[in-house]
Parts: C-alpha cells; structure tokens; sequence
C-alpha cells in the first residue's frame, strides 16, 4: 500500500506498523528526539510497535533542528 | 581579570522555573548557529543549562544530530513550537515535542505575522490554557504587554517570556515601562525572549528585574558567536547584581559626590598684585 511520509508517497507492506516504517527508512531502533504523527495525531513511542498503518496514511516524522527562540 | 562578587550571584540566587532551579539566568537558542561545533562551543562560552530546539520533518540529509550534542553539553532541552501560528498547531506540536524528548516544558510560540513575528493573543492564550491543563509546564513567548502577562499567568503558565523588540531584530528594549510593569504584576518567572542584539540589552533587561533572558540571534549571527555567548552571560550576571544592588535615581542636576566644606582658602590676596 501507499501511505504518505513527510508529504512523499511510499510503497510499504500492507501490515506495516509504525515501528517498521522507520526501519525502512533506516531510523530504528526507535531513538530519543524523534517524533511520530499519523493523520495529524500524536503516536506514542510506547505504541509504535502495535500502531498499523492504513493506505493513504499521512505520517509526520519529525526530530530536532537548531531553532528559537 | 575583574573583581568577582564576594559569592557567585548563581550560589545564592538560582533561577527557579516550575520548581527546579538553574544557576544561569542566560537562556540560548540554538537557530542560526553556523554549525553544531559553534553552537556547541558557544553553549560552554554561556554557561546556559538550558536551550531551545525546534521540530521538523526529518531532513535525511542532516549531519550530526543535535540531540546529541545536547546531550553531550550537558544542556537541559526546551523545545519550542516555532513556526506555528494556530492553538491548534501549537497544541500538536507540543505534544509531538513531548514524545520526542520526554519533557513537558514548551515554550509556546503562536505567531500571528509573518514579517514581525509578533505573538497572537488569542490563540497563544487559549493554547496555553490547553496545554496547561494537559499537564505541560507552559513558557509562552508574549507581547510587551502587561495585562496579556497577566492572564498568561492566571491560566498557570511556568514564566512569561515577553519580547523587548520583535524576534532577531537586535533592537533591545523598546519599551522598558511595559517591563517595568510586568516585573510588578507577575510573580512567575520574567524572562526576556527577544530583541537582544549585545549584552548591554541583556543586563538593561536583568536591570528592569527580569529573572532571566533568552538570547539566539544575537549570539548566533554575532561575527565571534563565542564571544558574544560570553559577553551575554557577563550582561546578564552584572545586570542582575545591579538590580539586587539598587541604582541611584536619575537627577536632572548634578549631585557633588565630594563634600563642600573643608576646601581651601585658593583666593589670591588682594595684594597680591602681578
């Protein structure tokens, strides 16, 4: 299925979970600093390894920049 | 070398946010450092305990990790929510902030124009209503103004971080009365968020009775970041003892600082003919 990560379309597999989309994209394990939203909602670290992942989800993975104020 | 107060002002007056105490009353930005080695180098030149960061998308191209860094520093992290301009975005983010870094302080920044980056009231109000209320611990980035300081306060925010002139402008203080005022009226935290262009802006700040001052630009875009970083830290630390010191009120006239009587008789004689 497609899902939409960070505004670009990915191909990954139909039961994917949160936690196995960042290992396609190489950031697992799960590290501090990053952050995960699907479909505009907060997906707590706690629930990525159980959070499956529906065709055309939008996911905002997210992490630290230099900034501020 | 100058002559050092008789005890650290930072043994004996620690920073208190929400219950737990920093010994800097300087706060450090992270944005605009040229590299991750400067703004490392420059988190040692001020001493801060404590630093900003921003959420973004994750950049794959991104080098060294700034959380990292950080932690490598030895900072504590208080991330922001730059860049938003709505309650709810804000709200979002800091929750996003919260599973990134596993804090719930936020400095809440809602934005309402783009060019002067001034803060909405009222969706910077509402959201720290929420967010307080979901347990966050609640530094909002506000305007000058003193009855928004106010209400801040009375919704349970940790500080209040009003600007002394729009966010890296560089020009100080524009209105020391509001500050004034504000340091009357709120009995959280006080802390100076924006404006700061050198560190006399930052002790004027500490002067007018702010518990601490944010500073970025000022340090960041500086041409020795490093130096600057120290010379903001000194502003900070001389303006807070001046403060605790008490200046001497402004005269329109002179006040002798040396007694009259006791001078000489320097009149020539009257014979005393050339």
């Amino acid at each position: 299925m497609i899902v939409h990560l960070n505004g670009e379309p990915l191909r990954v597999e139909d039961d994917a979970t949160v936690t196995a989309l960042l290992e396609r994209v190489n950031l697992g394990p799960p590290r501090r600093g990053i952050a995960v939203a699907v479909d505009a909602e907060v997906v707590p670290r706690a629930d990525w390894d159980e959070h499956a992942l529906s065709e055309g989800a939008r996911i905002d993975l997210l992490s630290a920049i230099q900034g501020g104020a | 070398m100058a002559i050092e107060p008789r005890v650290s002002p930072a043994v004996v007056d620690p920073l208190e946010i929400a219950g737990r105490t920093f010994a800097s009353r300087l706060i450090l930005g992270t944005g605009g450092f040229p590299s991750l080695d400067s703004l490392a180098e420059a988190i040692r030149a001020s001493q801060a305990e404590l630093v900003t960061v921003a959420l973004r998308r994750i950049d794959p191209s991104q080098r060294g990790s700034l959380v990292d860094v950080l932690d490598d520093a030895g900072v504590s992290l208080l991330p922001n929510t730059a860049g938003c301009s709505t309650a709810r975005d804000a709200i979002l983010t800091a929750r996003l902030a919260r599973e990134a870094f596993e804090t719930d302080w936020i400095k809440l920044e809602v934005i309402g124009d783009e060019r002067t980056l001034l803060p909405d009231a009222p969706e910077l109000l509402a959201a720290a209503e929420s967010l307080v209320a979901e347990g966050f611990v609640v530094l909002p980035y506000t305007n000058d103004d003193p009855v928004l300081a106010r209400r801040l306060e009375d919704v349970g925010c940790a500080a209040v971080m009003p600007l002394g002139s729009p966010i890296g402008s560089g020009m100080g203080i524009r209105n020391t009365y509001n500050l004034s005022i504000m340091r009357e009226w709120v009995s959280v935290a006080l802390i100076l968020d924006a404006g700061v262009g050198t560190a006399s802006d930052a002790a004027l700040a500490m002067e007018l009775g702010c518990d601490a001052v944010l500073c970025a630009s000022a340090i960041a875009r500086a041409q020795d970041p490093v130096a600057m970083a120290h010379a903001v830290r000194m502003g900070v630390e001389a303006g807070r003892l001046a403060r605790g010191a008490g200046r001497i009120p402004r005269r329109l006239y002179a006040e002798p600082s040396t007694p009259g009587e006791g001078m000489p008789d320097l009149a020539p004689r009257d014979d005393d003919a050339r």
